[in-house]
């Protein structure tokens, strides 16, 4: 990336302050080598952000930060409704609430050596991933409006995984002021049979187990102990969020000379928050906030069963479920005062800090659990809230490793076929309907999860917990 | 960059055949399409979506889907019919391989031909999210054919 008028700030902060049409500063997260790897069109992304109405504080790139839409993935911003702040559905996404959940479990590494391949082979079977595979569920409208308002709540009432699930998802499993009318048909068609299902490219349901343990008293508060078994599944709000985003983007688009937006970049479509098409976006975008809390919870049970078919007496206890794709209205501290926002977090996860009170009260003392997505192959972390990410961030932290190269550039380097006999022969099993979603997804494809996470660390967004170590890992 | 020289789009008016290709973008991927009319570069766009999951030779013709989409201009068009088609394929299960598009006054008029999705034959890569207006671009070039691009969600 291009340094030009941008002067460090600390060891891993880097400012460019407003010129033009930027209203606040852009502030990148990143040491020398992130920085120089991260594309100019990032920097250029930021500033556009930095230049919407009644954005707040600075415009923020995360260290994973890379090429997106309109906002840069691993881009923070946060709006005020009563400055004239925006709601873009481009600083969403069109992955509405993608995210993470870990469960942990009381099976060691070893207890799984001897069951892994058949363990990979049931979970291949039992979970729906990649093109053309469809869920079991199948609902009608007014059980799909149940769904949308009641997110993972809904689920567990349907018998997918248990109440103290919920204690543990970001707020409590249920989004609310999701608006079920918000949404197109379209995308309620989108929907139909994807309940439960995993969808395809980065989304995984990955076997992990905890390879390192750096902060031990967080890690017992948060049920993890070295050389466990965890399980993460990271996917979203599937078709129904994809068309949500796909709708809004262009009504946005559409409507903004009318609320008086000059665009530098059309992808930053985005409307007012009050407005009648930002609430209506919001209340959609809710929606399908709900959907895809309501779709990890329904794969969390597909996965629980079939580990109790292979290992009797699994538990697979939930750690903590967060979103990495989303805009919250959220209370935040600026210059000693309260303010509500309309905090974007596209590729960005909320990383809340010790004491707050949406923490689950048994890991309060240690703050949020942050959950970060390596690729397969690579470590995945867990990390938890640093009370300092409040003020550098909106309590904000990285979400995975992000692409160093393109998918056809992977295509090209590697062989599905061998990436999967290479990480087979050091142990990680791959179970994938494609051999070139395979060589797309390779380790090698993507940025040093690890460096990411110590720039994270040291620049005090987000704290490290452990380390997990992937052994099997069901791909789309 | 891959790309493809049309193997469904007819001779265009002036005797030239569409083409596509894939161009990178960070996590995703960009499709553009090349032809003598909007309308044929549209089309090939179409078959470079298809590529990005699977490649559009294995697919067969045995079902058409009829597609209208209207826009106010010829960017949000594409930015239509390719959303389109990523819904046709995710609710019907296909994948399509031939097109015949006809676009006059901010309205296109399709046939989208195709089949099922076979999981053993097509070996799909990815699922697609959506079109976005990412790099979105439907141009007259000097030379006088055109060009429509945009970046893929994948």
């Amino acid at each position: 990336m291009n340094r030009a008028g941008m002067h460090r700030d600390g060891d891993y902060r880097w400012v460019i302050e407003p010129t033009g049409d930027m209203r606040v500063p852009a502030v990148l997260y990143a040491d020398e080598v992130l920085l120089d790897d991260m594309d100019d069109k990032v920097r250029w992304q930021l500033c556009n952000v930095a230049s919407l109405p009644g954005i707040v504080g600075a415009a923020y790139a995360m260290p994973d930060a890379h090429w997106g839409y309109g906002f840069p993935i691993g881009g923070v911003a946060a709006f005020d409704a009563e400055a004239g702040g925006v709601v873009s559905a481009g600083g969403v996404g069109f992955d509405i609430s993608c995210g993470v959940r870990t469960l942990v479990s009381a099976c060691t590494r070893d207890d799984i050596a001897g069951v892994q391949p058949v363990l990979a082979h049931e979970l291949a079977r039992a979970i729906p991933a990649g093109v053309g595979s469809t869920g079991r569920l199948r609902l009608s409208e007014r059980e799909m409006d149940a769904m949308l308002t009641g997110g993972a709540r809904w689920a567990v009432a349907q018998g997918y995984g248990s109440s103290d699930d919920l204690a543990h998802i970001e707020e409590h499993g249920c989004i609310a002021g999701a608006d079920p009318h918000a949404l197109s048909q379209r995308a309620r068609d989108r929907q139909r049979d994807e309940m439960g299902t995993l969808g395809s490219g980065n989304h995984y349901l990955e076997v992990q187990w905890i390879a390192e343990v750096f902060d031990r008293a967080a890690a017992t508060a948060f049920g993890l102990e070295q050389g466990r078994v965890v399980v993460s599944i990271h996917c979203g709000s599937r078709g129904l969020g994809h068309q949500v985003g796909t709708d809004y983007l262009r009504d946005m688009v559409i409507a903004a000379p009318s609320h008086g937006l000059q665009l530098p970049d059309r992808e930053l479509a985005c409307a007012p928050i009050r407005s009648d098409l930002g609430q209506r976006y919001l209340g959609a975008m809710r929606a399908a906030m709900n959907c895809a809390l309501a779709n990890r919870q329904i794969l969390t049970h597909l996965c629980r069963e079939s580990f109790r078919r292979i290992l009797p007496g699994f538990d697979g206890q939930l750690l903590y479920d967060v979103s990495h794709n989303i805009c919250k209205e959220e209370l935040h501290d600026v210059n000693g005062r309260q303010r509500r926002l309309h905090v974007h977090r596209k590729g960005a996860t909320r990383a809340f800090g010790p004491e707050h009170e949406a923490v689950p009260e048994s890991m309060r003392a240690h703050g949020q659990p942050v959950l970060i997505g390596g690729s397969m192959g690579t470590a995945s972390y867990v990390l938890a809230g640093a009370a300092t990410g409040e003020a550098l961030s909106w309590s904000s932290a990285c979400h995975g490793a992000g692409r160093s190269m393109s998918r056809h550039q992977a295509t090209k380097q590697w062989q599905g076929r061998k990436v999967v006999d290479e990480l087979a022969a050091r142990g990680i099993l791959i179970c994938s309907p494609s051999l070139r979603g395979v060589a797309e997804e390779a380790p090698g494809a993507y940025k040093s999860v690890d460096r990411v996470v110590d720039v994270a660390e040291r620049a005090g967004l987000a704290r490290k917990v452990a380390r997990l170590g992937p052994l099997i890992c069901v791909k789309g | 960059m891959i790309d493809g020289r049309a193997r469904s789009a007819g001779p265009a008016a002036d005797g030239g055949v569409g083409v596509w290709e894939h161009f990178a973008h960070g996590a995703d991927i960009g499709v553009r399409g090349r032809g003598a009319t909007a309308a044929q570069a549209f089309e090939q766009a179409a078959l470079a979506l298809t590529a990005v999951v699977t490649d559009p030779a294995l697919v067969r013709q045995v079902t058409a889907v009829p597609i209208r989409c209207r826009a106010p201009d010829l960017e949000l068009l594409l930015y239509d019919w390719l959303n389109t088609l990523v819904f046709q394929m995710a609710t019907q299960h296909l994948l399509f391989s031939a097109f015949d598009v006809r676009i006059a006054d901010g309205d296109l008029e399709a046939e989208a031909r195709g089949e099922p999705v076979d999981v053993e034959r097509h070996a799909p890569a990815v699922e697609v999210k959506g079109a976005t207006l990412t790099e979105l671009a439907v141009r007259q070039c000097d030379d006088g054919r055109w060009r429509a691009q945009c970046v893929l969600d994948v």
